[in-house]
């Protein structure tokens, strides 16, 4: 350790050029340029959130159609938060973040889709409950 | 560039500068390359991006967690045992207040991080109780909505419907309530010991989870109360 000349543990009051980013974090030290981030994830977000509001009261959509538009806009918004909000990018220096979350959707992908397909099917499958009712006589 | 010692080869260096694949790719600042990124021939990462990475390890087993919630909700949505569906419980203008609020303070928790990093203590206390401010306006609309359901009789034990509903929506809920507490210990820390480094570690893991629990939100007042009231 002793070729360093800088301690790797100190702070020098603001985000230290030696420094790599975590996710929720970039290189940037002046304020202005976090304060437009997050003006922009808002914005995005707030137009999101709206049109999805409007989709799910609107008539204008037809029925079967408005659960795929809020679906959209709630995936569209998630990512808006991911990038705005989280600081997940594409950058060489952001890749293990960017595994870790390709994971993690993994898992959510087939938790979430598994458990649905399987049931759905259990269910229909399953005899119905008058059938059932009558064989236990 | 010299200016900074590099803990690397310089060798390490010049080969990352003419690989080709990395042309275009920088570190987003004026320098090509990070020293202390982790990616072997930088050297071993700095101990905020441990941090940062093990939280954000952290954050994804609870959204794995919660997207358990969200499956178990998916499938017995429809289980409603003749009591009321999700449609005759969704009261659409309390969600829109509450995603304003969860989404208002998400920004504030941005705006904290930003005054974080300029190291200016007095806007990150403010950002900070604007945060909490517009939690617990958030949890408190929640809580009044249950008390509501619970005086109709629409209570957990009620149908399997509701039991899914409580559970997703009031994990949430204690996620943000939890949330709030770290909140509380965080601004009081930050008041006693000022930017020390391990308190800003703490501020970044903070503004990951308040972030990630907004995300969840989306999730939530899109297939609970949206597809609710549409369906």
């Amino acid at each position: 350790m002793s070729h360093l000349e800088f301690d790797p543990h100190g702070y020098t009051g603001s985000l230290d050029h030696r420094e790599d980013h975590a996710p929720g974090d970039a290189p940037e030290e002046s304020a202005g340029h976090w304060v437009r981030n997050y003006l922009l994830g808002l914005g995005f977000a707030t137009a999101l959130t709206i049109a999805s509001f409007w989709a799910a009261t609107t008539h204008l959509i037809w029925g079967p159609a408005a659960p795929v538009a809020i679906v959209v806009f709630a995936i569209a918004q998630m990512g808006v938060h991911l990038v705005f909000f989280l600081h997940i990018t594409t950058g060489p220096d952001n890749t293990n973040n960017v595994l870790a979350l390709a994971f993690g959707l993994l898992v959510v992908f087939l938790i979430f889709a598994g458990s649905i397909w399987i049931m759905n099917h259990l269910n229909s499958n399953m005899m119905p409950m008058q059938q059932m009712i009558g064989m236990q006589r | 560039m010299t200016d900074v010692p590099f803990p690397i080869s310089r060798e390490a260096v010049l080969r990352r500068r003419e690989d080709p694949s990395l042309i275009g790719h920088g570190a987003h600042g004026p320098r090509d390359i990070v020293p202390g990124a982790g990616h072997g021939e930088t050297g071993p990462a700095s101990k905020r991006v441990i941090v940062g990475y093990g939280f954000w390890i952290f954050l994804l087993s609870d959204i794995v967690m919660f997207s358990c919630f969200f499956a178990a909700y998916a499938v017995l949505q429809g289980a409603t045992a003749g009591g009321p569906s999700a449609r005759d419980i969704v009261d659409l203008p309390r969600v829109g207040i509450e995603t304003g609020a969860l989404l208002l303070s998400s920004f504030t928790c941005g705006l904290s991080f930003a005054a974080t990093n300029v190291r200016n203590k007095l806007w990150t206390q403010v950002f900070l109780a604007l945060t909490a401010l517009l939690g617990l306006v958030f949890v408190g609309l929640e809580l009044q909505e249950f008390i509501e359901l619970a005086a109709r009789g629409a209570t957990p034990q009620r149908s399997a419907f509701l039991s899914a509903f409580y559970t997703l929506v009031g994990c949430h809920g204690l996620h943000v309530s939890i949330g709030g507490l770290w909140l509380a210990t965080m601004m009081a820390q930050l008041q006693v010991k000022g930017f020390r480094h391990e308190i800003v570690h703490r501020l970044i893991c903070f503004n990951l989870f308040w972030h990630a629990l907004d995300i969840v939100w989306v999730g939530v007042f899109s297939m609970v109360y949206l597809m609710g009231a549409a369906a």
